[in-house]
């Protein structure tokens, strides 16, 4: 091979292109390289320091959800022919991705009941500030309305985002566990980009959508018309739950985890974004068409390429160049195996486990409802004693009793506060497994502070 | 890409697709028509099994009232289990994969994903741990994120590392923010970022979405960045230059270290995309060449699966300037040796540009990356990088022997580093095919196609890199099918015009695509 190129030894090559001045000239300081086995050993050994749900009867959500993933999907994702090729440019040999984005997008439009989605973005607060700046482009306005129902990852993504392209963030705080309707509806103006609020909200609670998009269009009607409407939604809620595209949302963006997708420790995942027709050609991300070849055989393609930066270069939609193929595909596979049925029969047994679970844990002494807004399959309660030292003492019992609500939001009024996420593998038995360790871990935990 | 012709013939005679079949063994036709999963199945089919409901029934308004509820479910599928397995296998098998052939996709670093990735990273404790996991319940994630922030810190050269940004875009934004907060902190409102006119579309678009202003950047004869150009837009408005090294001609810029100088010079940050970092590990450093911020594609130099396009990773390393602007949270050591994540309390300060996305970052692409490094060490690294440049070199010196270089010469330079650029000016005036038509006829001969049509400033290019994975028998073999296409062509421009003919489907209608899009199934 070196004679063929000409020179006398590998280095030669890089010697003729790279200044010495930047050329390393010594060996990287990493260990040496070690046998697959041995590797495997040691991810082994690091796996073994994770206490993962598995081993660990676990109530923790905040975003992300220890949901079933049935093992098709491992099956389907490991296939060399959807685990190794890259974006799908050469559309000819790469039918396969193409029609399981095509859809992908069919399903989320479904679910969101909005008429276009794309291909999927990176996670879930990032497609929050992706629809923050579709608003821009499309508005040219100077600010967003926020509901603090959003999840702080969400809302601090969309502030680093939104300091980015020059948006000012204005955060609306909740009452009783619900976006205050009214003071939204009067931070909403003729400058507003974007009303944004979240279905489930983080708190757990179900917001009145249409009456949240009712107040942003009624309130913000300039001349050049309305904000645009943005739910962060919960995609397994969409069983039961209105449609965002019902209630008046324009662009519904959320995390898509929760549809077959492992918890990985926080991502990968992905983001689903969807949206009314009059925002198709300014959406961010990869979407995929319907069309036919030379010979008039179906087949699809990723269109509307010239809103992307490869073509688009400084005027792109967004700078985002794939979606989340892999993910997106356990995402659709997911929603078939749950099927049309199956949906709406998972999000009534989800209202149903959780339901009990907040009313039980809610008897427990020193335990409070955070409010008493419908929820879901996530609640907020408020303890009577340190949330920190609560779940040390329920961790010691092998038992996750949920997410420290003011570690995540840094809010004082979270004070107390603990988020319970409750999945179809959590039953009634976890669940009063569950009351049993909360209360006495609340209880212990009272008493020691009387002493 | 661009768009296909629509005034070709609609479909190729049966001599020519004869003719065709017999040069070039293509791989199995899967033409079925294509069916969508919501096209298949029947009413009530399914194959989720729901758990019962094992708690007190409860009147359904007092669980949700009636105003929040759905009215109609959802028109997802209706399948059973078999059925979505025959359907998704049958869809896979209309993708072309790394796995079953030559990928040589320029700039994407199709190198090979080694299984034990896969079983590594779907161990319980890696794959089920819930990233709000209390810290002492999850240190195994965090020294793995520990020991990857170090071994990028050192194959960069640059000291501090946060693996929060989601994928190549997501570190450059990060990057363009990083320098924006590190001028605003000097009370700078610099406006301009230079960008060369090879760079990757991502960089442009990014410096928009940061609300500054791309400026672009002149490339000189040897294929670098003019330096008299930028000499002339380096000026105290400039908050950074974006640089690509090698850059996306395949070239190493010689004059790196002056770029540096004069980008310092105007008190202005120098970024490094690393998209073509597979050119350098363990024999240079972007913080030994004066970069201050680099973005890494964990897909790319560490073969992360990249999955159909995503997901990736795309962690960035920085100088100790730019530090406190990091984005939250980082992962930190404490004193007594165990690991935390430091949310903005701590050394990640109130300087944070803040957070980029949810939770920590793509954890599962860090689990494959990290263990491509155990199983690598630093010479491994460094050999990857030496075969990958000289894979690139053979195939090259292989077309030329060849006469492929005629028609489709090098646009820059003699050498090159882990990928090369032709141009198929020469090809499209002597033989009547274009690029895309040399790139289709390939599907027809079971190569991935080079990426077509970038860099912009090369006519017709041909982007080829082809990792340090392949072995010579499969270089030759692509050099050789590149020179009969070409031989092919010059008898008959028609084969390779209407290629390809082997494929699930043919060429197919993109301006019709987007004219009239159909983006959805349509459902009964």
């Amino acid at each position: 091979m070196l004679a063929a190129i000409g020179v006398s030894s590998p280095q030669e090559i890089f010697e003729r292109q790279i200044p010495e001045a930047v050329r390393l000239g010594r060996a990287l300081e990493l260990p040496a390289g070690l046998p697959e086995q041995e590797v495997y050993e040691h991810m082994r050994a690091l796996a073994a320091r994770n206490l993962s749900c598995e081993e660990q009867l676990s109530f923790l959500g905040a975003g992300m959800y220890d949901h079933y993933v049935p093992a098709l999907i491992d099956m389907l994702t490991e296939r060399s022919e959807f685990l190794t090729p890259y974006t799908p440019y050469q559309p000819e040999i790469s039918q396969g991705g193409l029609q399981v984005m095509f859809e992908y997008q069919t399903a989320i439009c479904e679910l969101t009941g909005l008429p276009v989605s794309n291909a999927s973005l990176y996670e879930g607060p990032s497609a929050v500030a992706a629809a923050g700046y579709l608003a821009k482009l499309h508005n040219g306005r100077s600010r967003f309305v926020v509901s603090a129902g959003l999840h702080p990852h969400s809302i601090q993504t969309l502030r680093t985002y939104a300091h980015g392209y020059g948006i000012e963030v204005l955060e609306i705080p909740l009452r009783d566990g619900l976006t205050d309707a009214e003071e939204f509806a009067r931070a909403i103006d003729a400058q507003t980009a974007a009303a944004i609020f979240a279905q489930p909200n983080f708190y757990g609670a179900v917001e009145d959508a249409d009456a949240l998009s009712a107040a942003a269009k009624a309130a913000g009607s300039a001349p050049d018309g309305a904000p645009v409407v943005v739910a962060q939604v919960d995609p397994i809620t969409l069983g039961i739950l209105k449609a965002p595209g019902e209630c008046g949302v324009d662009v519904a963006v959320g995390e898509g985890q929760a549809l077959g997708n492992r918890l990985d420790f926080g991502g990968p995942s992905f983001g689903l974004f969807a949206a009314r027709e009059e925002y198709l050609r300014r959406m961010p991300g990869r979407i995929a068409g319907e069309t036919h070849d030379v010979d008039g055989r179906r087949g699809f393609v990723l269109t509307l390429q010239t809103r992307e930066q490869h073509i688009r270069r400084e005027k792109a939609t967004s700078n985002i160049c794939t979606s989340q193929a892999l993910n997106a595909l356990a995402g659709v596979v997911y929603l078939s195996w749950l099927g049309r049925r199956g949906i709406v029969e998972l999000g009534e047994l989800l209202l149903a486990r959780t339901h009990y679970a907040r009313e039980t844990l809610a008897a427990l002494d020193g335990v409070h409802k955070l409010h008493e807004q419908p929820v879901v399959r996530e609640f907020a309660l408020r303890l009577d004693a340190d949330v920190a030292a609560v779940r040390r003492r329920c961790a010691a019992e092998g038992v996750n009793p949920g997410a420290d609500l003011q570690a995540l939001s840094g809010r004082a009024e979270d004070e107390g506060g603990l988020l319970v996420a409750i999945t179809e593998k959590r039953s009634r038995a976890d669940i009063d497994r569950l009351a049993e360790v909360l209360g006495a871990a609340v209880a212990a935990e009272r008493e020691a502070l009387a002493v | 890409m661009s768009a296909i012709e629509q005034d070709r013939p609609a479909a190729a005679g049966e001599q020519e697709l004869a003719r065709a079949v017999r040069v070039g063994a293509g791989p199995p036709l899967q033409r079925e028509a294509a069916t969508t999963i919501f096209q298949k199945g029947a009413p009530g089919r399914r194959a989720f099994q729901c758990p019962q409901v094992d708690v007190p029934a409860v009147e359904a308004e007092q669980l949700l009232p009636a105003r929040f509820r759905r009215a109609e479910a959802p028109r997802l599928a209706e399948v059973s289990e078999p059925e979505i397995v025959r359907h998704y296998v049958g869809l896979s098998k209309r993708n072309f994969d790394l796995d079953s052939g030559f990928y040589p996709l320029g700039s994407c670093t199709m190198k090979h994903n080694p299984r034990l990735h896969e079983r590594a990273a779907a161990l319980p404790g890696h794959a089920r741990l819930h990233p709000l996991q209390d810290p002492e319940d999850a240190q195994g994630a965090l020294e793995l994120m520990w020991k990857l922030q170090g071994a990028l810190a050192e194959i960069s050269g640059l000291p501090h590392v946060s693996l929060q940004p989601s994928a190549g875009s997501h570190g450059e934004l990060a990057g363009v923010l990083l320098a924006r907060a590190y001028h605003e902190d000097r009370g700078q409102a610099r406006r301009k970022v230079l960008t060369p006119d090879t760079a990757h579309g991502t960089n442009p678009a990014t410096v928009t979405m940061a609300g500054l202003e791309a400026v672009k950047l002149e490339t000189n004869a040897d294929g670098g960045v003019d330096i008299e150009d930028l000499r002339a837009k380096a000026d105290e408005d400039v908050a950074c230059l974006m640089l690509t090294n090698p850059n996306t001609l395949g070239l190493f810029d010689p004059n790196i270290e002056q770029i540096a100088e004069i980008v310092h010079a105007v008190g202005a940050i120098l970024y490094y995309d690393g998209a073509n970092l597979n050119a350098v590990m363990g024999l240079s450093r972007p913080g030994d060449m004066g970069f201050d911020i680099v973005h890494f594609n964990l897909h790319k130099s560490f073969t992360q699966p990249h999955g159909g396009g995503g997901p990736g990773s795309g962690p960035i390393a920085v100088s100790e300037r730019i530090a406190p602007y990091l984005p939250t949270p980082l992962v930190a050591r404490a004193e007594d040796g165990s690991f935390e994540l430091d949310h903005g309390r701590g050394a990640a300060g109130s300087k944070s540009i803040g957070r980029l996305r949810g939770f920590n970052g793509n954890y599962g692409c860090f689990v494959r990356a990290y263990a491509y490094i155990c199983s690598l060490g630093a010479d491994g690294l460094r050999d990857a990088s030496e075969t990958a440049v000289l894979n690139a070199n053979y195939l090259l010196a292989r077309l030329r022997e060849l006469g492929v270089a005629e028609h489709l010469p090098l646009a820059y330079g003699e050498l090159c580093m882990h990928e090369f650029v032709l141009s198929g000016g020469p090809m499209k005036r002597a033989l009547q095919i274009k690029t895309l038509d040399l790139a289709k006829r390939l599907l027809d001969f079971g190569f991935h196609p080079p990426t077509v049509y970038f860099p912009l400033l090369v006519e017709e290019a041909l982007m080829v890199e082809p990792t340090e994975t392949e072995t010579r028998e499969t270089l030759d073999s692509f050099a050789e099918t590149l020179a009969a296409i070409l031989r092919e062509a010059a008898e008959d421009p028609a084969i390779a015009q209407n290629a390809p003919y082997s494929t699930p489907v043919r060429r197919l209608d993109e301006v019709g695509a987007a004219k009239r899009p159909v983006i959805r199934q349509a459902l009964g």
